[in-house]
C-alpha cells in the first residue's frame, strides 16, 4: 500500500489554505495563520522557518490536532490532507489513532515532555503496546532496538532509567526513539535542537537525518534558525505574522532568496566570516524595498571592524585561579564536592568584550555570578582597580558593586512585574544616592530610555507590556544607570528572534563605543560571540581550555575540544 | 505566548499616551470589568456597611428586648390562630383532671389544686400562662423608676418579620448584631494569622539555611499538637472571655497554612533572575524580601486571608460551642447557631436559616470578590 502512494497521491501531507484563529482578551478571534498552503511530499524534510509569532508552532499544533478547542478555531474551509484524509473531519477517535502512529512529534524541551516518574523503557514501550498491541516481552525487546537505533549508549541498562539520570541530548534521544516507535510516515519535529548544546545539536540533526533516510520517512522540522535548517531540510517555508512570505528547495531560498524578509533573516544573524561595523536589522531591508544592492552603499553595515587585543590595552579585570564547588551532603556527615569552576584565571581589558564559551556545565554563568557577587567563590582573586572585590565586606563591596553589573538571560524573568519601568531605573539610583532628588533621577532615567530606544511613555508601563527586545533594553538600560565599567551578559541575546537580536547586539557595540564599557560576554552561540567579542575564553566542565583573541581562536584553535566545539556549528548559510 | 501578544496589541490601542497607570489603577480597571466581583464586593460593602452601622449604635441597638412571644414564628409563615387561642391552651393546661378515685394521693391533690387555684386568682397571669410572682413588686419598682422599666409590656407580638428566639429577640436584628461580632473575629483573626504566617514564611523562604531550619522546627511543633488541644491551651492562658481572646486564639493557631505556602512561594522566588538583579544593584534583604518579592506573592497571601477568615467565623462556632467563645451578653452567628441546636429538635428553624444564610452569602461573595482580586492583582494575567 505504502508503495503505491506516491503515485496515487504526490503529497503525503497537504495543508490547504489553513487558517487559525485565537480568542484574544475580549473573546474576539484574532487570526494567528492566515491562509497558509503547503505540501510536504514524500521522502522529504520541510522546514518551517521563522521568528516568534509566526504562526510556525501553530501549524504544527493544528496538524496534529492539538489544538485546544475552547479558545482556538479552525476556519471551514481549511483542509489539511494525509494520504488523503482531511484531518480536520475526523473524529478524535480516529485522530487519536493517526497521532503517534502515522503522525508523531517531537518537542522542544526533552525534559518537560518525559515524564519523571516512570522509566524511559516504559514510556516507550507504552506506546508500542497501544498503538502495536504488542504484549510485554515483544515491547521491552522492541524498545531495546529503538535505543539503540537511536544511539543510546548501552540500551540495556538506560531502558530502566528514569528521565532525570539521563543528559538532556539522551533525553532528546529517548524521544526520537518514542516519536519513531510506530514507524510513522511523518514527523513533526518542534525546535528539537534549540534547547540543547552546539555538540549536541549536531548529533540529534544527524541522527534525524540518518533516521528519516533509512526509514523513508517525512519529516516537517520547525526551527527559528536558517543556518539549523540549511543542513538539515529539503524544501523551506519562511512564515511571518501568520503568513508565507517565500517557499522553494533549500538551495534555491537560501542561496537566492526572492522575499525581503527572507534577505533579512539571512543577514541579520551574525556570520563567522565577516564582522560589520553595525548588523542589519530586519528594518533596513524592509525599509529599502528589496533594493538589496542599496545596503551595500550603506557603509556602517559593510565595514569591517577590527577585533583582538594588541597586548598594550589597560586591564581593568584581573581575575586570577577563581574557583567554586558545590557542596551536597553525603550520608550522614560526609560532603559531596562539586567543582564548578577549577582554577580558572583571566584578564579583561578596558573597552574591549571577553566572550566566554563552552556548554552547558561548563561553568561560564557561574563566572559571571562570582564576579558579581551573587555567589560566593570558594577561592581565587579577582582584582578591579588594583583591589580583591572577591575578599572584600558586604560593606567595602557597596562602593563597587555599581562598576561591575549584570544582564541576564531571560528578560521576562529579570524584570520585577509589580514594578513600573521607572521604577526600576530610579531604584539603583535611589539605593546608590546617583542624582540629588527624584526629579534628577527622572530626568536621567528618561535620558537613558532615549538612549536605549524606547519611548518616554515607557516610563510609566509595566514590564509585560513590552516585547522580549524592548524589555531587554529596560534590563539594559537598568545597569547602564549606575554607570557601570564592566557589563557581563550572561546569554543576553540567547532568548531573542533573530532581528531582535541584531538589535541588541547592534546596541551593545553603540554603548561600548561611547562609554568605553568592558564587556564579558557569555554565550553558547558561537557565531554571536565571534561577533561581538575580541577575547575568547573556552570552558569545558570548569577547566580553562583556551583564550585567544577571536580571530585566531576561530581560524586556528589549538585544542582538541575548541575544534569540536566549532565544528559542530550549524553551516547551513552560504556565506 | 499568543495572548502575550495579543495583550501587547490590547495595551498599544488602549493606553495610548498612559498617564501613570498604577498597579491598583490596573487592577481596578481590571476589577470593574469583572461582573461576579463587582457584584461580591457589593455584597461585602453592604455587610461592612451593616458592621458599621450597628457598632455605631444606628440600627440593632435593641437587639436584647423581648419584643415578640418566645419562638414567634416569621411573619411569612404566620397564620392568627383563631382569637383565644392562647386561652384554650391555658384552660386545656388548667382543666382539672378526672380524679382518680382509688389515688392514695388524691386528697393532697386535691389540696395542691385548691392552692393554685387561689394563687392564680391572685396573682396576674401573664402571655404564657404562668404566674409571676415577681409581679407585684417589679410593678412598685417600674412606677418609682416612672414607668421605664417595663417599657416591653407595650405589647410582645405574635409574629416578626424573621422569627424570635427563645427569649422574643429579633432573630433579624440578632443576626445583624451577631455579624459584627463574626465578621470583626474572623477578619481580624484572619489577619493576624496571614501576617505572622507571611512574615515567618517570607524570613524561612528567602534565608533558607539554619533560619529556615529553626522555623520549620517551630512549625511542626504547632503543627503536631493537635488543633483543639492547643486552642484550649492558649485559652487557659489568656485566662478571659471575650472578642479579643478569640481573636487571639484564632490568630495565633492559625498561621501555619500560610507559613507553609508563603515560604515554598519565597523559595521559588528568591532563586528568580529579578531578585538576583535586584541583589546585583545593591538592594538589601529586607528590602528584596518586602518590596520586590512580597507583591508577587500577595496573592497567595490573599487568597489565604479569604480562606481563613471563613474558617475562623466557623471556628468561633466551635470555640463558644465548648465555652471558649464570646462571653453571654453577646451575641455572634457561632452562638446563635449554637442556640439553634436545640431549637432545630422543637421546629423553630428561623435562628438556624438566618444565621447561616448570612454567614453563607458572605463567605461565598468574599471568596469570589479576592478570587477576583488576585487575578486583577496579576500583571501577567490578563
Amino acid at each position: 500500500m505504502s508503495e503505491m502512494n506516491p503515485s496515487t497521491a504526490p503529497a503525503l501531507l497537504r495543508v490547504d489554505n489553513l487558517r487559525v484563529s485565537f480568542k484574544g482578551e475580549n473573546k474576539q478571534y484574532v487570526e494567528t495563520v492566515k491562509g497558509i498552503s503547503f505540501e510536504i511530499p514524500a521522502n522529504t524534510t520541510v522546514a518551517l522557518v521563522g521568528e516568534s509569532g509566526s504562526g510556525k508552532s501553530v501549524t504544527s499544533l493544528a496538524v496534529m490536532g492539538l489544538l485546544a478547542p475552547e479558545n482556538s478555531k479552525v476556519a471551514e474551509d481549511s483542509q489539511i490532507l494525509f494520504e488523503g484524509r482531511d484531518l480536520l473531519k475526523l473524529k478524535s477517535s480516529e485522530m487519536r489513532q493517526i497521532c503517534g502512529k502515522e503522525i508523531a512529534m517531537i518537542f522542544q524541551e526533552p525534559m518537560s515532555s518525559l515524564n519523571p516518574v516512570f522509566t524511559v523503557g516504559m514510556q516507550i514501550s507504552e506506546i508500542l503496546r497501544l498503538h502495536l498491541g504488542m504484549n510485554k516481552k515483544q515491547a521491552r525487546q522492541r524498545t531495546l532496538e529503538l535505543l539503540q537505533e537511536v544511539g543510546i549508549p548501552s540500551p540495556e541498562t538506560k531502558i530502566d532509567a528514569y528521565p532525570s539520570q539521563l543528559s538532556g541530548g539522551q533525553q532528546q534521544r529517548v524521544m526520537i526513539a518514542m516519536a519513531i516507535a510506530c514507524e510513522p510516515k511523518l514527523l513533526i519535529a518542534d525546535e528539537p535542537t534549540t534547547a540543547l548544546d552546539v555538540t549536541i545539536q549536531k548529533q540529534i540533526l544527524d541522527l534525524l537525518e540518518s533516521l528519516r533516510q533509512r526509514r523513508q520517512m517525512s519529516m516537517l522540522f520547525i526551527s527559528h534558525d536558517l543556518a539549523v535548517v540549511g543542513e538539515i531540510a529539503d524544501q523551506v517555508i519562511v512564515m511571518r505574522y501568520g503568513e508565507i512570505r517565500e517557499q522553494g528547495s533549500v538551495t534555491e531560498v537560501l542561496n537566492n532568496p526572492q522575499d525581503i524578509y527572507t534577505q533579512a533573516l539571512l543577514h541579520c544573524r551574525p556570520q563567522l566570516s565577516h564582522r560589520p561595523l553595525r548588523l542589519p536589522v530586519i528594518s533596513d531591508f524592509m525599509k529599502q524595498d528589496s533594493l538589496a544592492h542599496d545596503l551595500h552603499a550603506n557603509a556602517p553595515l559593510q565595514q569591517e571592524r577590527s577585533r583582538g587585543l594588541k597586548g598594550n590595552e589597560e586591564i581593568i579585570l584581573d581575575v586570577r585561579d577563581l574557583k567554586k564547588s558545590f557542596y551536597s551532603r553525603k550520608g550522614l556527615f560526609g560532603k559531596d564536592e562539586f567543582q564548578a569552576v577549577k582554577g580558572v584565571s583571566f584578564q579583561l581589558a578596558k573597552g574591549k568584550t571577553l566572550g566566554l564559551v563552552g556548554e552547558s556545565g561548563s561553568g561560564k554563568t557561574t563566572i559571571g555570578l562570582l564576579l558579581m557577587r551573587l555567589q560566593q567563590a570558594t577561592g581565587g582573586k579577582a582584582l578591579f582597580q588594583g583591589k580583591d572585590i572577591l575578599s572584600m565586606t558586604e560593606k567595602e563591596f557597596t562602593a563597587y558593586q555599581r562598576k561591575i553589573q549584570i544582564i541576564f538571560q531571560n528578560p521576562y524573568a529579570s524584570l520585577n512585574p509589580r514594578f513600573t519601568v521607572g521604577q526600576i531605573l530610579m531604584e539603583p539610583m535611589q539605593i546608590h544616592h546617583i542624582g540629588k532628588d527624584d526629579a534628577e533621577r527622572k530626568q536621567m532615567a528618561l535620558d537613558l530610555l532615549e538612549r536605549v530606544s524606547l519611548p518616554a511613555q515607557a516610563f510609566y508601563r509595566y514590564p509585560h507590556e513590552f516585547s522580549g527586545g524592548q524589555r531587554q533594553r529596560i534590563a539594559i538600560a537598568r545597569c547602564l544607570t549606575l554607570k557601570p565599567e564592566i557589563l557581563i551578559c550572561d546569554e543576553s541575546v540567547s532568548a531573542l528572534d533573530v532581528s531582535v537580536q541584531a538589535q541588541v547586539l547592534n546596541l551593545l557595540q553603540d554603548l561600548q563605543d561611547e562609554f568605553g564599557l568592558s564587556y564579558i560576554f557569555i554565550s553558547h552561540d558561537l557565531s554571536v560571540v565571534k561577533y561581538i567579542s575580541d577575547q575568547i575564553m573556552v570552558l569545558n566542565h570548569g577547566d580553562l581550555v583556551e583564550i585567544a583573541n577571536s580571530d585566531d581562536l576561530y581560524q586556528s584553535p589549538q585544542h582538541d575540544y575548541t575544534k569540536r566545539l566549532l565544528s559542530a556549528i550549524p553551516q547551513g548559510i552560504p556565506q | 505566548m499568543l495572548s502575550a501578544i495579543f495583550k501587547k496589541e490590547q495595551h498599544a490601542s488602549a493606553v495610548p499616551e498612559s498617564a501613570s497607570t498604577g498597579l491598583w489603577q490596573l487592577a481596578l480597571r481590571r476589577l470593574k470589568r469583572d461582573r461576579i466581583a463587582m457584584f461580591s464586593l457589593f455584597v461585602v460593602l453592604f455587610y461592612l456597611l451593616m458592621l458599621l452601622l450597628s457598632m455605631t449604635g444606628v440600627i440593632a441597638k435593641d437587639w436584647n428586648k423581648e419584643v415578640a412571644v418566645s419562638y414567634a414564628p416569621p411573619s411569612f409563615i404566620y397564620t392568627p390562630s383563631v382569637p383565644g387561642a392562647a386561652g384554650e391552651d391555658q384552660s386545656t393546661e388548667s382543666a382539672v383532671v378526672p380524679v382518680n378515685p382509688v389515688d392514695p394521693l388524691k386528697d393532697v391533690i386535691a389540696e395542691l389544686e385548691a392552692e393554685i387555684a387561689a394563687e392564680q386568682g391572685a396573682g396576674v397571669i401573664d402571655y404564657y400562662g404562668v404566674v409571676d410572682p415577681l409581679a407585684e413588686d417589679m410593678k412598685a419598682i417600674d412606677q418609682e423608676l416612672g414607668g421605664q422599666l417595663l417599657d416591653q409590656s407595650s405589647e410582645l407580638k405574635q409574629s416578626l418579620f424573621f422569627g424570635a428566639d427563645k427569649w422574643g429577640q429579633d432573630v433579624l436584628l440578632k443576626t445583624i448584631k451577631g455579624a459584627e461580632t463574626s465578621i470583626l473575629v474572623g477578619l481580624i483573626a484572619a489577619l493576624v494569622a496571614v501576617v505572622i504566617g507571611t512574615v515567618l514564611g517570607a524570613i524561612a523562604g528567602y534565608f533558607g539555611g539554619w533560619v529556615d531550619d529553626v522555623l520549620n522546627w517551630f512549625y511542626n511543633i504547632f503543627t503536631s499538637i493537635p488543633y483543639l488541644l492547643l486552642v484550649l491551651a492558649i485559652a487557659a492562658v489568656l485566662q478571659q472571655k471575650g472578642i479579643l481572646s478569640i481573636i487571639l486564639i484564632l490568630g495565633l493557631t492559625g498561621w501555619t497554612g500560610v507559613f507553609r505556602l508563603v515560604r515554598a512561594e519565597y523559595m521559588k522566588h528568591t532563586a528568580r533572575e529579578y531578585v538576583l538583579a535586584a541583589k546585583a544593584i545593591g538592594v538589601s534583604n529586607m528590602r528584596r524580601i518586602f518590596v520586590h518579592i512580597f507583591p508577587n506573592v500577595s496573592h497567595i497571601a490573599l487568597v489565604q486571608m479569604s480562606i481563613l477568615a471563613v474558617a475562623f467565623i466557623k471556628s468561633e462556632v466551635i470555640l463558644s460551642f465548648l465555652g471558649f467563645g464570646v462571653p453571654i451578653g453577646v451575641v455572634s452567628w457561632g452562638s446563635m447557631l449554637n442556640e439553634a441546636q436545640s431549637e432545630l429538635i422543637l421546629g423553630k428553624w428561623w435562628q438556624l436559616t438566618a444565621a447561616s444564610v448570612a454567614m453563607a452569602v458572605l463567605v461565598t461573595a468574599f471568596s469570589m470578590f479576592t478570587d477576583a482580586l488576585r487575578d486583577a492583582l496579576d500583571p501577567k494575567l490578563k
